[in-house]
């Protein structure tokens, strides 16, 4: 759906996430609903249909994006900057009780 | 904590007034929601400055570092990646800072929360692949992000011009462009052409992007009716209906575009007066010339005052930092005042013939289309709850849970009122809003309980 112009020192440092169990590179300075967009091109299902949705806004005002980061549910990952060893997944459905 | 004024928002209007404010000697306090200072306009703009974007991205976006450089040296206590949840008179303003909430106290608060695209919807609008221009110039401006093909644009407005021009500049594909505006609207738009031509770069600059777009060789589809988002799991096709024939074309990415309105949910939930802009259909509070609400000590600049762009957001910050300080005592200097609204009154020139040319769109909204995409309720759904009820959209938010999601009418709003008045045969902007109640924005119970109130702290 998406990839970058910019490359080497323009691009800045890469940095390593957890996605869904993975290691995956993010970049520096993108959002959480960003790297969902370009990795899977989804960020949930929904809780009505299970139908699944994409951030669609990306500026904190659709809700579409709400992912699971670092065991935190509904969390707008549109407003969200990736940091080194963070752990996102999609959500998938309800928010459930949290551990 | 306590500040003689807080700032929510760190766009043109946030930065401008904050500068404003701290050459008057107050004190102030900026939330913000994005990691660095810009807003949606001049995203990234430090960052992009140095690297190729800066080009394409054009003069009006690179220009922004300077008011951000300003800003960063302004001596304001600036808080990045921070939401408001809740604004009481008084004034306290809660925080939510890297999950942990806040209060600050304030003798006058300044919402510069600006815009968000006008929420329009069509057949297959939730299907990934389909996001707004302004999400994919996001993607732009936060990392050079640049859509990948076949790429369709639709709706109406300067952004998707702005947007393809840019991403032609960078050497991307744009494969067809969907205008969906009337084109009955130009001969509107061109009663206010005289007054416009007091912004003339402007027009310029409008001409310039459609002659190099009409060049450019991107396919151009206009007066068609029926576009559709087509897909299973994600968006495959674009549809669309032209002289009675109906074509397809394939598309990974379909970005959708039909004007901004104000963000309206601080001032809506303090019980500010608003008025209807019945031609853009959106409200927008009711502000003296300073930018204060019906509720003393609350101002609003920016393009949450009634959309005017980024001059006039700039004009508009320093007028209420102007008028804020009038408010708390200071006397205000007639130069300033008038260089501001001067720059206002230039800046606002275009914005009657753009509004006639690009106005809310007004094409009947089919039963089966989904106008709430948090609980999922169809146009159908709510018309029926509307004909069992009073004009109410908390009646019929009641019914449905039409605008009871996350988003908390954010996206529905507007197409709820709209269908209520329609069913009750009363004019558009007479149904009112859903109420907006506190938390603006979730807030975790983990994130409140680190809450010390002022009363407690003491």
């Amino acid at each position: 759906m998406f990839k970058s112009v910019l490359d080497g020192a323009e691009r800045g440092p890469a940095v390593t996430v957890m996605v869904e169990g993975q290691e995956v590179e993010a970049w520096e300075d993108e959002t959480v609903a960003s790297l969902l967009l370009r990795h899977f091109g989804t960020a949930r299902l929904t809780p009505v249909s299970q139908s699944p949705r994409a951030p669609y806004c990306m500026m904190g005002v659709c809700f579409d994006c709400l992912a699971v980061i670092d065991g935190k549910w509904s969390t707008q990952s549109c407003l969200e900057p990736v940091r080194a060893g963070m752990s996102i997944e999609r959500q998938n459905g309800a928010r459930e009780v949290e551990q | 904590m306590t500040t003689d004024v807080v700032i929510v928002g760190a766009g043109p209007a946030g930065m401008a007034a904050a500068i404003e404010l701290r050459a008057l000697g107050l004190s102030v306090l900026v939330a913000d929601e994005q990691p660095a200072p810009g807003g949606q306009v001049w995203r990234g703009v430090e960052r992009n400055n140095a690297t190729r974007l800066a080009g394409a991205l054009g003069t009006d976006y690179a220009r922004g570092e300077a008011l951000v450089r300003r800003f960063r040296d302004c001596g304001a206590d600036y808080r990045p990646e921070t939401q408001v949840w809740q604004v009481e008179e008084g004034w306290k303003v809660f925080l939510n800072q890297g999950g942990k909430a806040s209060v600050a106290t304030a003798r006058a608060v300044l919402l510069a929360t600006g815009a968000q695209e006008r929420p329009v919807p069509f057949e297959g609008w939730t299907l990934p692949g389909v996001m707004t221009v302004g999400a994919a110039q996001i993607m732009l401006k936060s990392g050079g992000f640049m859509p990948q093909g076949p790429v369709w644009l639709r709706g109406a407005g300067p952004l998707p011009l702005l947007y393809a021009q840019q991403i032609l500049a960078l050497g991307g594909r744009i494969d067809g462009i969907i205008d969906t505006s009337a084109p009955a609207n130009r001969a509107q738009a061109l009663r206010h052409l005289p007054r416009a031509l007091r912004d003339w770069r402007s027009l310029a600059k409008g001409a310039r992007w459609m002659r190099e777009l009409r060049r450019s060789g991107i396919r151009m589809v206009k007066g068609v009716s029926e576009v559709r988002a087509e897909g299973d799991e994600r968006l495959t096709h674009v549809t669309w209906v032209e002289d009675g024939q109906p074509q397809r074309a394939p598309a990974a990415l379909l970005l959708t575009h039909e004007g901004v309105i104000p963000s309206v949910h601080a001032t809506l939930s303090l019980g500010c007066a608003h008025d209807w802009n019945a031609g853009q259909r959106y409200l927008a509070p009711r502000l003296d010339t300073w930018g204060e609400t019906t509720r003393g000590g609350l101002f609003v600049a920016g393009d949450g005052a009634g959309i005017g762009g980024v001059d006039a957001a700039v004009a508009r910050g320093g007028l209420a930092a102007l008028g804020i300080a009038r408010r708390l005592g200071d006397e205000v200097d007639g130069d300033k005042r008038a260089a501001f609204e001067a720059d206002l009154s230039r800046a606002l020139a275009t914005r009657p013939f753009l509004d006639a040319l690009y106005p809310a769109p007004e094409g009947r909204i089919p039963d089966g289309l989904m106008v709430c995409r948090c609980e999922e309720v169809t146009a159908g759904r709510i018309r029926e709850a509307a004909r069992e009820g009073a004009p109410d959209p908390n009646q019929v938010k009641a019914a449905t849970r039409a605008g009871m999601g996350p988003c908390q009418g954010r996206q529905c709003g507007y197409t709820v009122s709209r269908l209520i008045a329609e069913e009750h045969g009363i004019e558009a902007g007479h149904a009112g809003f859903f109420n907006i109640r506190p938390p603006l924005k979730p807030i975790t119970l983990g994130a409140l309980a680190a809450l010390e109130l002022p009363e407690e702290a003491e």
